[in-house]
């Protein structure tokens, strides 16, 4: 059996909500000891953040906390008190990495900045993930999901020209940033074991968006290039048109057909659109709309998803079906790969995950536990620490844990 | 002083597209001697830009656009084309780019000696050209036990759809990120086609690449890794998924609107097409934005005034809301609205983007000189390290840029084979004429 590669590293996760946790969780679930610091009391906002088991909005049943912290081991500390930055700092001289996505102004406040925490535990790297970096005339500013993408990411070319500009689904962009910092916090790692070094790592989400390669690098430098800037148009607005989503028999399906690659429409169709359709393009309206009404939505509306599909691909057209959460769970490719992880929580049962994000023999993904109960393994890590159970008593009367 | 992280990993990458790319980018960006195998006989679509040699009018037409070339000199009969990609030119830094036909014996043979004497094999092919090719891991790790081979495609090596063709835009389809974002009151034709499968499972490679070497320094083995765009997406999408298997409910899209409650959206402002978006999550940030407004009349309804009744009467709001927003730039909106403890910030257009303020603080644009295009500001690195600081080294590499180097320093090969090879087709600068796009092109 090889053993986890991470199952040598060990870090203090004073992480909350989504990227912060999304990183350690990657660490966590390749076999790092994360032990997440939680406030006493209420933990980690993502406890009462939907959606919850059964809507009960309980803190041990947020579906957004149950994925993003398993394999963590939880312990609460208050770090306002001397007394919990003391045994944070304890923790800290035996931990590889540590990661917070506090407010910037947070750690050097409570006297945990890298200044400090580096003179006890030189080959520690620390990361910090904030809205937009650590320094600089934002540095302050309040965000969400939705005004990260808008500054940093490709949201201005997002959407529909006729309506402001869109989002991407749920909370990705968050998510991004997560891993981002998870890739950040790796190779930090890698030169702390290779050189002995400790270091600080600056991830900003709005540059984890801005060097982001969906669209939006490239739109920035051919601005840079050209002086010009990307209209918003809908998928159909493409060159290639018509190359998108299209209404079917039973919802909705891609397709990147139309007129570039007609020579292959042709196959799927089984009908001889070339003689008649060939070198159109999209200037060409009238001819446009005659190929749709003939002969595209008359083919498409009598089909189902998976049949459209099924027929383009065979014939090398890119092509994909519109899935739903349920639909995706359904997929028979995702099932055949064991993507799915079943976790046993003490509190809400056993329920499907998503789970490995690569496969190798070689790099064992493995769920050892699942997301903590708050405060879960305080007597275990305090043990550890060589505190006893009257102590543990007193810290807790005195509101440190 | 310390090296770069990753100094002394030497990585050979056959990748296409944005995702494969991605990853090198961040390995070469950290120190690694990432050497990009090209072919001047083989162009994937989209990798060096649309077409091998675009027409000029074609290029012309297209107004900004994330597939664009540079302009200005853009010559597809006597230039490079190639060279000239925003497409390309945005991961191409601090790499180097050696040129081989791997579709002739020799060109395997060259590919081989480069593995053995590499770390790391990335390629990100759709299934079936690396078997073509000859080039699948069992070859491979006979050229190379220790190798780490990585293969990303858009769902993986195995499964019904290990075959598929797919962009970045059918895989969010098939995970049902494409279902889950979008207006509410349209229809999901009503978008654009996203890529975030390419940031997504790009930015998740390299973590696990480098997890990789960190696990080979301890166990001696290499390994093949098999890594499906698709599910490397699906785990930033953990909670639509859960609410499925929790609560057998699909999740659907709310465009703009807040998962959790807060008043927020995307709101018109002065000039064209500049919008501010606002959340407000809670009484204090509501009464921050009153303030912000000057407090005026309406702010002060009864319907407007907890946090529920706000979430009830978004509709209305989002009217009031943009009819003070329509009267400010986007920019000076948010200090307004920031001022106050409110989050606000602009929907930033290119144009916008370079002059920001906080990008300019930090200096997140990097001006760089390429031989081919010019001096021009490119996106730079998305997170700092304080001991191992680190730029652009070097520009967007060119096709065959570092020929020499690859081949005489790294291969040992003498000047007389390397002038053979280079009129065999291995070695060169330009792509042959009459290259068709995705395809290799027949002797």
């Amino acid at each position: 059996m090889v053993e986890q590669p991470l199952s040598d590293v060990r870090i203090l996760d004073l992480t909350w909500y989504i990227s912060g946790p999304n990183c350690t969780k990657l660490f966590a679930d390749y076999g790092a000891d994360v032990i997440k610091v939680e406030r006493s009391g209420e933990g980690d906002p993502a406890r009462r953040m939907g959606p919850f088991y059964q809507d009960d909005p309980h803190p041990e049943k947020s579906g957004l906390f149950l994925y993003l912290n398993t394999n963590k081991r939880s312990i609460t500390l208050n770090l306002k008190t001397e007394t919990g930055k003391r045994i944070l700092k304890d923790l800290a001289e035996d931990a590889d990495i540590l990661v917070e996505n506090f407010s910037p102004h947070a750690m050097p406040s409570l006297g945990l900045d890298y200044e400090t925490l580096e003179k006890i535990n030189p080959k520690l790297v620390m990361t910090s993930i904030s809205n937009f970096g650590q320094t600089g005339p934002y540095r302050d500013f309040k965000a969400s999901e939705l005004i990260i993408y808008g500054m940093g990411g490709a949201m201005c070319t997002t959407g529909v020209g006729d309506c402001e500009p869109v989002k991407k689904g749920m909370n990705v962009i968050q998510y991004q940033g997560g891993t981002m910092a998870a890739t950040a916090t790796m190779i930090a790692l890698y030169a702390a074991r290779a050189q002995g070094i400790g270091q600080y790592v600056d991830v900003s989400l709005m540059e984890s968006q801005m060097g982001s390669i969906d669209r939006r690098m490239s739109e920035l430098l051919a601005y840079e290039y050209n002086g010009e800037l990307t209209p918003r148009m809908d998928i159909a607005g493409l060159l290639q048109y018509p190359y998108g989503i299209f209404p079917c028999a039973d919802g909705y399906v891609d397709v990147a057909g139309g007129f570039m690659f007609l020579n292959r429409i042709e196959k799927v169709l089984k009908m001889p659109l070339m003689e008649r359709y060939g070198g159109v393009n999209q200037f060409d309206v009238e001819r446009r709309e005659e190929f749709f009404a003939n002969t595209w939505y008359p083919w498409i509306m009598e089909r189902t998803r998976r049949e459209i599909v099924e027929a383009c691909q065979e014939k090398r057209v890119m092509s994909a079906p519109i899935n739903t959460t349920e639909d995706l769970l359904r997929e028979p490719q995702f099932q055949e790969r064991g993507f799915w992880a079943e976790i046993d929580h003490p509190v809400v049962g056993k329920l499907t995950f998503p789970g490995m994000p690569a496969i190798s023999a070689e790099l064992p993904w493995e769920i050892r536990r699942p997301a903590p109960l708050l405060g879960e393994h305080n007597e275990e890590v305090y043990a550890s620490l060589g505190y006893t159970r009257e102590d543990l008593m007193k810290l807790r009367e005195g509101g440190i844990i | 002083m310390a090296k770069l992280p990753l100094e002394g990993i030497r990585v050979v990458g056959m990748t296409q597209m944005w995702a494969g790319p991605t990853a090198e980018m961040h390995l070469a960006d950290w120190g690694a001697e990432v050497i990009k195998v090209e072919s001047l006989h083989y162009l994937a679509v989209g990798t060096r830009g649309p077409a091998p040699r675009h027409p000029k009018f074609a290029v012309d037409f297209v107004k900004g656009g994330y597939a664009a070339y540079l302009k200005e000199g853009y010559d597809e009969v006597n230039g490079r084309p190639w060279n000239r990609s925003s497409m390309f030119n945005v991961h191409g830094r601090n790499k180097l780019s050696c040129t081989v036909d791997p579709m002739k014996p020799k060109g395997k043979e060259i590919i081989k000696q480069l593995v053995q004497v590499s770390d790391v094999f990335i390629e990100s092919n759709q299934p079936g050209v690396m078997e073509n090719l000859g080039l699948t891991y069992d070859v491979i790790q006979e050229w190379n036990p220790k190798i780490i081979m990585v293969s990303m495609s858009g769902f993986g090596q195995t499964g019904p759809l290990k075959y598929y063709r797919a962009l970045g835009a059918h895989q969010e389809d098939f995970l049902g990120h494409t279902y889950l974002r979008g207006y509410v009151d349209r229809d999901v034709t009503a978008n654009s086609a996203i890529y975030h499968g390419d940031e997504a499972s790009g930015t998740a490679a390299p973590f696990i690449i480098v997890m990789a070497l960190h696990q080979r320094n301890k166990t001696g083995k290499g390994m093949f890794i098999d890594i499906s765009q698709a599910e490397a997406t699906m785990t930033q999408l953990g909670e639509a998924i859960l609410d499925y298997t929790m609560n057998q409910r699909i999740t659907e899209r709310t465009g703009n609107r807040d998962l959790y409650g807060a008043v927020q959206g995307c709101y018109r402002c002065q000039g064209e097409d500049r919008w501010v978006n606002i959340t407000i999550r809670n009484d204090k940030e509501w009464e921050g934005f009153c303030r912000a407004l000057g407090n005026p009349e309406w702010t002060r309804e009864e319907r407007f005034s907890d946090t529920l009744k706000r979430w009830h009467n978004h509709d209305e709001l989002d009217r009031r809301i943009e009819e003070w927003t329509s009267q400010h730039d986007h920019f000076k909106a948010m200090y307004t609205l920031q001022k106050e403890g409110v989050a606000a910030g602009p929907v930033e257009h290119p144009d916008d983007a370079y002059n920001d303020p906080q990008m300019k603080d930090r200096g997140f644009f990097e001006k760089v000189t390429h031989s081919e295009c010019g001096t021009h500001r490119y996106p730079g690195l998305s997170y700092r390290m304080s001991k191992t600081p680190n730029l652009f080294r070097s520009p967007p590499v060119r096709l065959g840029e570092h020929n020499e180097y690859v081949y005489k320093m790294i291969l040992k090969v003498s000047d007389e084979e390397y002038a053979e090879l280079e009129r065999e087709g291995h070695i060169g600068m330009d792509l042959v004429p009459d290259l068709e796009i995705g395809k290799y092109k027949a002797e």
